[in-house]
């Protein structure tokens, strides 16, 4: 791979279109899987601990998706772990005493109300970037200090407890999982999507007169995500409820997380909106002259972060079975790393949605992995913060030797 | 004679108390190089931004095919058929070749995904016709030579039918091969009726390349004609002194 004539394996991943930035990503996770495993004596990869890591990893990995957006636009949102908290206390305060409270919509509609309001906070803070010519940096600096202020005063710094059980099922304990069935339903069905996706893909490309990848090729780029899909609900599905033999299958914070990642992913790849957003991330000055309107697409990605921070609270608030003070403190930072760690450059232009997903998978693999393992946090927060920088080093090293492969 | 495809009517512009541009009277016909001319700050870039949509004029008025529009921004100047190609190409280096040429007009399916086997498609058809030697279009174009970036953004002009080309320095990052392709392309374009600007510090460009020639000067038209009633030192004269038009100019 050294050389300058590609090798066997680049050639091959090259054919196969495969992203092999995303494989890298998948061999390290791997790797991370296989070493704490072996050092916790097989519990880490036990279907109860990969079930409670897919759950943990679900609240950063829901605001990863947008973290990506928002850098890859020369943007950052440093608010998102304040909003977080601010639309969870609101969600957990809004079923306990709301108007609708006691009543069978009481839940829904609280955490409707606070994904609208974290829909609109990012709004605001949007529009004061785009509009105002505040750098992103000010505005959600100063949204971190109002968000994380302002979920104090909502109830004086009480903590709300105890929230509906219909609420917590979001969260993904006992009763937050929807079964063996419908997982293995759920599975069926993305197999169908993957499959007629790509199928399509083909018959548009041959349409147009552009080249198709051979089968074989075809074959492992839709062979390797069935498996993983299939992989994927048998764990979730063997994991059991307490003191019996039954399921649990998919949590409900990982389908949040699921349907999240895959909308992203669809948003940023295939519509016009995605395409403006890493053009405006490679070249403000093209994009502008190619007559996108940048502050329409600021507007709009902040938005969408702060929609997506609002969901997060929710998932957040739904598994502690409280709204408090201190929920998605720093998580902000996490949310960044795991874009990061996932590829999403910090100059613009380049990242991905499933890059963030995965490495938001990644940074709760070594934070649940050091905890299976009795590290203390003050060890965790020096292993995590070495591992960011390391990633970030073999990604550009990466990179610069990107052409020869 | 046929009206003239782009006319600029005494248009002006002015920075706070400074002004760029200075009633200035121009006009383009379909099929012909008009190459302008004028030092740094001459007005030249305020000219091109008025006809491009990236700053309007403040007075005068600009007509296409003698009817009188208003270029406010960059899409109001794609909507009538000017495309511009910028020094810098303007080009977002970390997309490949087909979202390049698309940008700002991608073509969508009915359910609004991108057209991206339709674009490629695209892409490839007009690209055959100018550099042949580009085939990888799925690359970054950050990673592509001076001269393939450069077909790149000749390419999307072409793709959505100019039928005014405004070429800002073409030719500045280009190696002497390179800029031969240019010419050729430039030949092209006119044969297909292409009214084109050429602007440019380069006299040597502007002789090889122009049927005509007009030069700026702090932002007022100092002089202009066929290039053949032109010599390279009457041009030098005008860019440098200013010299308002000679008896040897014919009248326009």
């Amino acid at each position: 791979m050294s050389s300058a004539t590609p090798s066997l394996v680049g050639r091959v991943l090259r054919r196969i279109e495969i992203d092999v930035r995303l494989l890298g990503m998948l061999s390290a996770l791997a790797l991370i899987a296989l070493a704490f495993n072996r050092a916790s004596d097989g519990v880490f990869l036990t279907p109860r601990n990969l079930y409670n890591l897919a759950v943990q990893s679900s609240v950063v990995g829901v605001m990863a998706c947008g973290m990506v957006l928002v850098i890859v636009s020369r943007h950052i949102d440093l608010s998102v772990g304040s909003l977080l908290g601010f639309a969870g206390m609101l969600a957990a305060l809004l079923q306990v005493d709301g108007l609708l409270a006691g009543s069978r919509l009481s839940w829904p509609s609280a955490s409707l109300i606070a994904l609208a309001c974290g829909g609109l906070i990012g709004a605001a803070q949007g529009w004061w970037i785009a509009y105002r010519g505040v750098p992103a940096f000010v505005v959600t600096l100063g949204g971190l200090m109002i968000f994380r202020g302002s979920a104090y005063l909502l109830t004086d710094g009480r903590t709300v407890a105890p929230l509906d059980p219909g609420f917590e099922r979001l969260g993904g304990g006992i009763e937050g999982s929807i079964g063996v069935g419908p997982s293995w339903a759920l599975a069926g069905v993305a197999i169908i999507v993957i499959a007629l996706l790509t199928l399509r893909t083909r018959a548009e490309r041959r349409r147009h007169g552009v080249t198709v990848p051979p089968l074989w090729a075809e074959a492992i780029r839709v062979g390797l995500p069935v498996l993983g899909v299939l992989a994927f609900v048998a764990v979730m599905n063997a994991h059991t409820l307490p003191r019996s033999d039954v399921g649990r299958g998919l949590p409900i914070p990982v389908l949040v997380l699921i349907a999240v990642g895959s909308s992203m992913h669809v948003v940023s790849r295939a519509t016009r909106f995605g395409r403006h957003v890493y053009a405006m991330g490679g070249s403000p000055t093209a994009a502008a002259r190619a007559g996108i309107d940048l502050r329409r697409v600021t507007l709009v990605v902040f938005t969408a972060m702060g929609l997506l921070a609002g969901i997060a609270g929710v998932l957040t608030s739904a598994r502690l079975g409280a709204g408090t003070n201190s929920m998605g403190t720093l998580s902000e930072l996490a949310v960044i790393a795991a874009a990061v760690i996932g590829g999403t450059s910090l100059a613009g232009g380049v990242g991905s949605v499933a890059g963030a997903v995965l490495g938001a998978v990644v940074m709760q693999s070594l934070e649940n992995g050091m905890v299976l393992l009795g590290i203390s946090s003050a060890v965790r927060q020096v292993g995590i913060g070495a591992v960011l920088v390391l990633a970030v080093w073999l990604d550009t090293v990466w990179t610069r030797r990107g052409d020869a492969l | 004679m046929t009206a003239a495809r782009v006319a600029l009517c005494g248009v002006s512009k002015a920075f706070g108390g400074v002004v760029a541009v200075d009633a200035v009277n121009l006009e383009l016909t379909a099929g012909e190089v008009l190459g302008l001319l004028g030092h740094n700050g001459a007005g030249k870039s305020t000219l091109v931004k008025m006809l491009s949509g990236a700053d309007p004029c403040d007075r005068g008025e600009i007509r296409i095919d003698d009817q009188p529009v208003s270029i406010r921004t960059p899409r109001d100047a794609r909507r009538l058929g000017i495309e511009t190609i910028y020094q810098d190409l303007a080009l977002a280096d970390n997309l490949p070749v087909p979202a390049n040429v698309f940008l700002g007009r991608e073509r969508t399916t009915r359910f609004g995904r991108l057209d991206e086997a339709a674009m490629e498609r695209a892409t490839r058809d007009v690209l055959e016709r100018l550099n042949p030697a580009l085939s990888d279009l799925h690359r970054p174009v950050g990673q592509l030579s001076g001269g393939q970036r450069q077909s790149v953004a000749i390419a999307r002009a072409l793709l959505f039918e100019a039928r005014v080309l405004i070429m800002d320095e073409p030719t500045a990052a280009l190696g002497p091969q390179e800029t031969g392709q240019v010419a050729e392309q430039i030949e092209r374009l006119k044969g297909e009726g292409i009214a084109i600007l050429l602007v440019s510090h380069d006299l040597h460009d502007v002789f090889d390349l122009s049927d005509r020639i007009a030069v700026l000067k702090n932002g007022r038209l100092v002089g202009h004609g066929p290039r053949e009633a032109l010599s390279r030192e009457r041009v030098l004269e005008m860019i440098i002194a200013g010299s308002v038009v000679g008896g040897d100019l014919p009248p326009r």
